[in-house]
């Protein structure tokens, strides 16, 4: 037996920097209770940025990554959904089960487990440490959240511990990034196969389990921590009958008019400042065509979409806010029961509420359902959410349509206000399909609702600095790629064909180009929503990604030489009418325009005919309501 | 002999036995909810269902149909929020009662 082996609480010396040890583990794998901390291990000893928050069911599927964080880049660490025992009650519990018995293709079995237990509720996670250790890898047991436990007056003998459970017992805190070099002590093990493995009480059987957690952790001597007194008092108010609901109105709101009063004033800055750049920058070139494709084509179409990124880093400020102190499960407690009366639960809400970002993250995070059905239900109402995608469109409309008129004294807006509608009307949307789906095609009995829910935590600035940081990079490198060569496509099929004049070789009338043409079949189509053969162009490249859509409009207004010194808004605001400007943010806030969602729901899925039914049901809806919109709105105000 | 559904706010009950599908049965265990454990009733959401309990130090939401299906002896009502004291304090009958199952 190596020293490493033996069941003792470690007290590690430091090894050398650098020093390099050749153990016989390759794949370890991280198990644990729901919220117990694995991705944020995982993070700091990958240092990969893998998504935490604080609710349970964050992580849903299997994520590898080489521990680089603690110099060890020949190991692989998976990171795996939590899970409560090792009989799965949910499909991203049966991802974690899989991966352990290495039945996940793509994933290598593990041949050690890192087990990562709360300490604040040490005596309940013990119940998974049972089935863990019986299933005779060599495992490390590490207690997060110990500078927690200490703070609050909990303690444990971790050496006691260990031989109890006979395997090395760590005290960590994976925030801090204490106790890492006892991880890499394990690591550095040479065996496979494990010390005589525990013999346990009957398996599988969840109360002798209770009945031995309860003993081992008294007889570790564990004291809990005082319990949530401060979440309690802040769930006093926050789940109070009256203020609950009206304090979440009164963020909602706010969130809305700081997106608008202090995201738009950025966006502007920004778009003036992108415009100055451009303009200086292609001053250098010559002039010609390649200055066109330059300026008109690339830099207009891929800024008008770039100069929402102030907006969008807003919105997922508060998502992160939200998601990391803990509030996003008290949400889902609330809505239980509006999900019910429309047949699903209210687990189903935290995926509904995340897809305000994202829908594809938002659909992977269903697999925290229980109920297979519901899980579909709930699948295919999700990109009805309004992501962060249909931002852009929506701010672009808004700012070129909605007159700025303020109510209740000046505190909230009428752009607000309509912004909020689109918000609402997709929410309105994914429940009443939902409704429709759970009373026909997707009936099922009832399951129950069983959601733990974490105490609170503040936000630290640095997690919320990387998600914002994060949430840039794609949003940047999505402007770099699709936006880019959409832009630059479409310039060159807006000069296309040349014509040869007396003056030379020139680009065609922006109408006879073959984009024009194209535009022109289409326009008959989407004539009766009050859009023109422009924004037909515009919803074409949307299918790609919702917020090509405005690049595509900057690219089109700034290829047509009659629009090409206005900016996007004022070009809009000529071109469209008030009515097909309303019918063309409510087609966006119903249609399916995501290639990556298509995507995600045929994997989720496992079948064509799930995406390609949302797809025509949401473009359906999504026209229909947008001609109903351009015929109100036009004899109302038209 | 009550059921968990039927603690108010504020009230903790010892748990006696839980009747569920198997699977919600041994997924509850899992999570603290064995015979034995001491279950507390600590909020309700402001639609008045379901009902926050914590159990091991944890806090669990639950629905009235899967708390009705749980069977507790009511230990004593407690205003403030903080810790049962210990069983001295206890309302007589309830002593008994818990006595009658040990």
């Amino acid at each position: 037996m190596s020293e490493c082996c033996a069941p003792v609480a470690f007290e590690p010396p430091i090894p050398l920097p650098g020093t390099k040890f050749s153990g016989d583990l390759r794949t370890i794998a991280l198990i644990g209770p729901p919220n117990s901390g694995k991705s944020t291990l995982f993070n700091r000893l990958t240092g990969l940025r893998q998504k935490v928050a604080n609710y349970p069911g964050v992580t849903v599927e299997q994520r590898m990554g080489r521990m680089a964080g603690i110099g060890r880049d020949d190991l692989t660490l998976i990171d795996l959904p939590g899970l409560y025992s090792l009989d799965p009650y949910s499909e991203d519990a049966r991802v974690s089960i899989d991966v352990l018995e290495g039945h996940m293709p793509g994933t290598p079995k593990p041949d050690a487990v890192l087990l990562v237990l709360d300490s604040l509720h040490l005596t309940r996670q013990l119940m998974l440490a049972a089935p863990v250790l019986a299933l005779g890898l060599p495992t490390m047991v590490l207690l997060n959240m110990s500078d927690l436990m200490d703070a609050r007056g909990g303690a444990v003998d971790s050496l006691l511990l260990a031989q109890e459970l006979r395997a090395p017992v760590a005290l960590v805190s994976a925030t801090k990034g204490t106790g890492m070099d006892a991880i890499k002590l394990f690591l550095n093990r040479k065996s496979k196969t494990d010390q005589s493995p525990l013999m346990l009480p009957v398996l599988g059987n969840a109360m002798s389990t209770h009945r031995w957690a309860a003993q081992v952790s008294s007889r570790t001597g564990y004291r809990a921590p005082l319990s949530a007194q401060a979440s309690r008092r802040v769930d006093a108010v926050l789940l109070h009958p009256v203020w609950g609901p009206l304090l979440f109105l009164v963020v909602v709101f706010a969130v809305f008019e700081v997106v608008f009063s202090i995201g738009q004033p950025l966006s502007d800055g920004l778009g003036d400042l992108l415009a100055r750049v451009g303009a200086f920058a292609t001053g250098f070139l010559p002039a010609g065509w390649i200055r066109s494709l330059v300026l008109d084509g690339a830099w207009k179409g891929v800024t008008s979409v770039l100069v929402f990124l102030p907006q969008i880093l807003l919105l997922f400020l508060f998502i992160g806010i939200l998601e990391d102190t803990g509030y996003l499960a008290r949400a889902a407690l609330i809505a239980d029961r509006v999900m019910r009366s429309i047949g699903l639960n209210g687990k189903a809400f935290i995926p509904l509420l995340s897809a305000y970002a994202c829908a594809v993250p938002a659909i992977m995070a269903t697999r925290t359902i229980e109920n297979r059905r519901d899980r579909l239900a709930t699948i295919l109402v999700t990109p009805f959410m309004t992501c962060s995608a249909r931002l852009p469109v929506y701010m672009l409309l808004i700012a070129a349509f909605i007159p700025n008129i303020g109510f209740a004294g000046g505190l909230i807006g009428l752009k607000t206000i309509v912004m909020l509608s689109l918000y609402v009307i997709g929410f309105l949307a994914a429940l009443a399909t939902a409704r429709l789906l759970k009373s026909s095609i997707l009936k099922s009995s009832e399951t129950p609702f069983i959601l733990e829910l974490p105490q609170y935590r503040m936000p630290t600035l640095r997690s919320l600095g990387l998600r914002l940081m994060d949430r840039a990079n794609v949003f940047l490198r999505q402007a770099g790629t699709v936006i880019l060569s959409v832009t630059l496509a479409l310039w060159v099929l807006a000069n296309l064909p040349v014509q040869f004049g007396t003056a030379g070789a020139h680009a065609p009338e922006l109408a006879a180009s073959v984009i024009g043409r194209l535009g022109h079949f289409i326009e008959p189509v989407i004539a009766p929503l009050g859009f023109n053969w422009k924004i037909g162009i515009g919803l074409l490249s949307s299918v790609l990604a919702r917020e090509v859509m405005v690049g595509t409009m900057g690219t089109l207004y700034g290829a047509d030489p009659a629009t090409q010194s206005q900016t996007l808004q004022t070009a809009l605001h000529h071109d469209l009418s008030l009515g097909g400007a309303v019918a063309l943010m409510v087609f966006f806030a119903f249609a399916m325009q995501c290639t990556s969602t298509i995507a995600v729901v045929r994997r989720e899925t496992n079948s064509w005919k799930w995406p390609a039914l949302q797809f025509v049901y949401m473009l359906v809806l999504a026209y229909g309501a947008a001609f109903v919109t351009n015929w109100a709105v036009t004899a109302i105000w038209g | 002999m009550r059921v968990l559904s039927s603690l108010v706010v504020g009230e903790s009950g010892t748990l006696v036995a839980l009747d569920l599908p198997p699977g919600v049965q041994n997924h509850l265990m899992y999570m603290g909810f064995v015979p034995d454990a001491r279950v507390k009733a600590v909020h309700r959401a402001p639609a008045g269902d379901p009902t926050v309990y914590s159990v091991d130090g944890i806090e669990i939401a639950l629905r009235h149909e899967t708390a009705r299906a749980i069977r507790v002896t009511a230990v004593r009502v407690d205003a403030e929020g903080e810790l049962p004291l210990p069983a001295k304090s206890l309302i007589e009958p309830e002593v008994e009662l818990l006595e009658a199952i040990r």
